[in-house]
């Protein structure tokens, strides 16, 4: 019988949204047939956490959810400590979703020196330095289950994945959720007039859609296979960058008229020459309605 | 090497902008444009097909001119205060040394619409122009010296006053030079722009 990839499920200061997440993967079988879960907080495995702090369990992947604080403790132990003694053991150590990797939503709780693993929002945390090597980071909030089992399956079939700045695998977060937005058409004329929950018009320039400059591949690896929030007539909200969550989420920021962030690498006057020439026109097809209700 | 024909386009973009401002824009046919910069009607034709097109090249060459410069205030580390008074300098500056040119955009851009209508349609011809304005404005709204508001009241606010200013200018009503009126008009419309 084949080996299965030994996995450990940490669960650090988090919502548990990520492993909700998970349980949506569509081919959860065939995944629990390639990895077993050594401990897991919900789904059966084989150990307590009680066994898994206090000994060095064989395994090869550790998996983290949630942010990072000295302070928190799992089975009366320092988070700190069970991911020091079980990253000496795994090959590769993944941070699940953007707390784990960047701090995230908890970042913004009590905790003494709460952080991801690695980064704190953009800067670099030093705490687990020697281990950065082995890291890889896939944010999300939640993660994409598809984006995290198959970067699971990258590191079982040893594909050795190209990975940006933040240690997100490049294949799926070198593109912006925008690359593959249905509503692309209404963004390139400058068209808003959006109703949430509506198929017509473009989030950008008034309703606050983050996806023009976040990276991540919500709109080419649909959610649950069918759908994204674009799709759906609700603002990606940027829950993949470092920067996430920002205020204000369903509306623009804007400085007298100028978007405050700008697509990932247009500058400014490219993008006001662009956006002048096409405010100039009116496309009426894309006005109005597409079709009646 | 700099383009010779972008140069002689240069040429005669100038002497059709004096002729404009002294003859009027209907008034001046392309034989007059052709003799005074010396070629041929012929050969000027090799450079504008038509007088639309020139009129259209001449408004595209002024934004240009202008947003260059407002881009060099921009790109400074100044204040919004500063850069203020510097992009009013230059405009009036513009308007003394090359009154022609604000006379095009005033007498003609604006009030001949129906010869812009098809290619210069919204702000097109004078996107570097309002570009660098654009910026002006964002950079001054995110440092928090000027109050965030709609683009256009604000736009409205700093171009009406100093075309109006030229206007008067040109009509020998304006008792002083223009380059006079800089630190009151600098004054007013930081002080209406202000976070303040």
């Amino acid at each position: 019988m084949k080996r299965k990839m030994r996995v450990l499920w940490l669960s650090a200061i988090a919502c548990n949204g990520n492993m909700h997440s998970f349980l949506n993967y569509p081919y959860m079988e065939q995944f629990l047939n390639d990895f077993e879960f050594i401990s897991h907080p919900i789904l059966d495995s084989e150990y307590t956490l009680e066994v898994i702090v206090s000994n060095d369990i064989p395994c090869d992947i550790l998996l983290i959810e949630g942010a990072i604080s000295e302070e928190f403790q799992r089975a009366d132990v320092p988070i700190v400590n069970i991911i020091q003694r079980y990253s000496k053991i795994v090959q590769k150590i993944v941070t699940v979703g953007t707390c784990a990797t960047f701090g995230g939503i908890f970042r913004e709780s009590d905790y003494k020196d709460i952080s991801g693993l690695h980064f704190d929002k953009e800067s670099r945390v030093d705490t687990f330095k020697n281990i950065f090597d082995k890291t890889i980071s896939v944010s999300g909030c939640p993660v994409h289950p598809e984006i995290l089992v198959n970067t699971l399956y990258a590191i079982k079939k040893s594909i050795a994945l190209e990975l940006d700045n933040y240690l997100r695998p490049k294949e799926y977060f070198a593109y912006t959720v925008h690359n593959g937005c249905v509503r692309n058409e209404y963004f390139e004329y400058k068209i808003d007039n959006h109703q949430f929950g509506a198929l017509e018009g473009c989030m950008f320039y008034e309703h606050g859609c983050q996806a023009p400059y976040t990276h991540g591949s919500c709109n080419k690896i649909l959610w649950n296979e069918v759908n994204s929030k674009t799709r759906a007539g609700l603002p990606c909200m940027g829950c993949t960058e470092p920067s996430f969550p920002k205020q204000n989420l369903f509306s623009t920021k804007k400085n007298m008229g100028i978007p405050e962030y700008l697509p990932t690498g247009v500058g400014k006057r490219t993008y006001l020459t662009l956006a002048g020439i096409s405010k100039a026109f009116t496309i009426e097809r894309l006005e109005k309605k597409l079709f009646d209700d | 090497m700099i383009d010779k024909k972008q140069i002689k386009k240069e040429q005669i973009m100038q002497c059709a902008l004096e002729l404009f401002a002294l003859k009027g824009f209907y008034s001046t046919t392309i034989p007059d444009i052709a003799a005074s910069v010396k070629m041929s009607v012929g050969n000027m034709y090799n450079y504008f097909k038509s007088k639309d097109i020139l009129a259209k090249e001449i408004i595209k060459y002024i934004s240009g001119y202008l947003g260059k410069k407002i881009r060099e205030i921009n790109e400074q580390d100044i204040s919004t205060k500063e850069k203020t008074r510097r992009i009013i300098e230059i405009y009036f500056q513009t308007a003394s040394l090359k009154p022609e040119m604000i006379d095009y955009f005033l007498r003609i851009y604006l009030s001949t619409r129906e010869v812009f209508r098809e290619g210069c349609e919204g702000m097109i011809c004078v996107n570097e122009f309002v570009t660098e304005i654009m910026i002006y404005f964002e950079e001054g709204v995110k440092c928090g010296d000027l109050r965030e508001q709609d683009f256009f009241s604000a736009f409205g606010l700093f171009m009406g006053y100093l075309g109006g200013m030229v206007f008067l200018k040109g009509e020998n009503i304006l008792p002083k030079d223009l380059d006079e009126y800089v630190d009151d008009i600098s004054h007013n419309i930081y002080k209406a722009l202000s976070a303040d």
